[in-house]
């Protein structure tokens, strides 16, 4: 027996924010020369796309601070308060709050996901899409990146049954 | 520390978390054992994650000094 940490996580999520910590926690993992796997099934699926379309939605997340990422150190630190009735409603503004945050990111020195993604497979972290997901979904295996393995619920439970972390995300 | 010598030296100054620690792997995976890693970085949560780094991998941090918001690891590859 190998005594290899192994760190399983279940990617069900694929908006910006939440697409982000699969891939951290996988590579970072890898770097600590643990195995990872990440199934990816659901709204994660998309997380696997060649090009990742992936948006913020302030309205779904209430606790979410807006800042700008632009100004003098003053403004960067007001939190606009935005109300629902506005977020929800007023057309383009998931894709002004995902522009807003993406800038930050880079500013702060944050990867991007697509960076993250490709260390994930450098480092040897597999990937599983879950394949009746696919099916519901529409999805093409073409549409996805290479290295793609795909399987079911048991492909991950066989791994996760010797994992020492599993993570639902 | 101009007194240490080593092998490489990385940059990561700018980079928050986790491309330090990447970085960091991808380097010690290109160098010796024995050999040294110098890393710089100005991230602040890279204090404790590469002490984390080092005790799940078994390289060792043998120097860490900070100028003002510069931290600098010495990294001896195991």
């Amino acid at each position: 027996m190998s005594d290899t940490k192994k760190l399983a996580i279940i990617a069900s999520q694929g908006t910006l924010d939440w697409g982000y910590p699969p891939f951290i926690l996988a590579s970072t993992a890898a770097a600590m020369d643990m195995e990872a796997v990440i199934f990816f099934t659901f709204y994660g699926l998309p997380l696997l796309k060649k090009e990742i379309d992936a948006k913020v939605s302030p309205h779904s997340n209430p606790a979410m601070p807006m800042k700008m990422p632009f100004g003098n150190k003053d403004f960067k630190s007001i939190n606009w308060q935005i109300p629902n009735v506005i977020s929800g409603n007023m057309p383009g503004f998931d894709s002004m709050a995902t522009m807003m945050m993406k800038e930050t990111f880079k500013q702060k020195g944050v990867a991007t996901i697509e960076q993250l993604r490709s260390m994930c497979q450098e480092f040897g972290v597999r990937f599983i899409a879950c394949q009746m997901t696919m099916e519901v979904f529409g999805f093409e295996k073409e549409e996805f990146i290479d290295g793609v393995e795909y399987g079911g619920a048991a492909t991950f439970l066989e791994y996760a049954a010797d994992a020492d972390i599993s993570l639902f995300i | 520390m101009s007194e240490m010598v080593s092998n490489m030296e990385l940059n990561c100054e700018g980079l928050n978390c986790p491309l330090p620690i990447l970085k960091t792997k991808k380097a010690i995976d290109s160098l010796n054992s024995g050999d040294i890693l110098k890393m710089t970085a100005t991230d602040p949560g890279s204090v404790n994650d590469m002490a984390s780094w080092a005790k799940r991998t078994g390289h060792e941090v043998v120097a860490h000094t900070e100028e003002g918001s510069v931290h600098t690891f010495f990294i001896k590859k195991k």
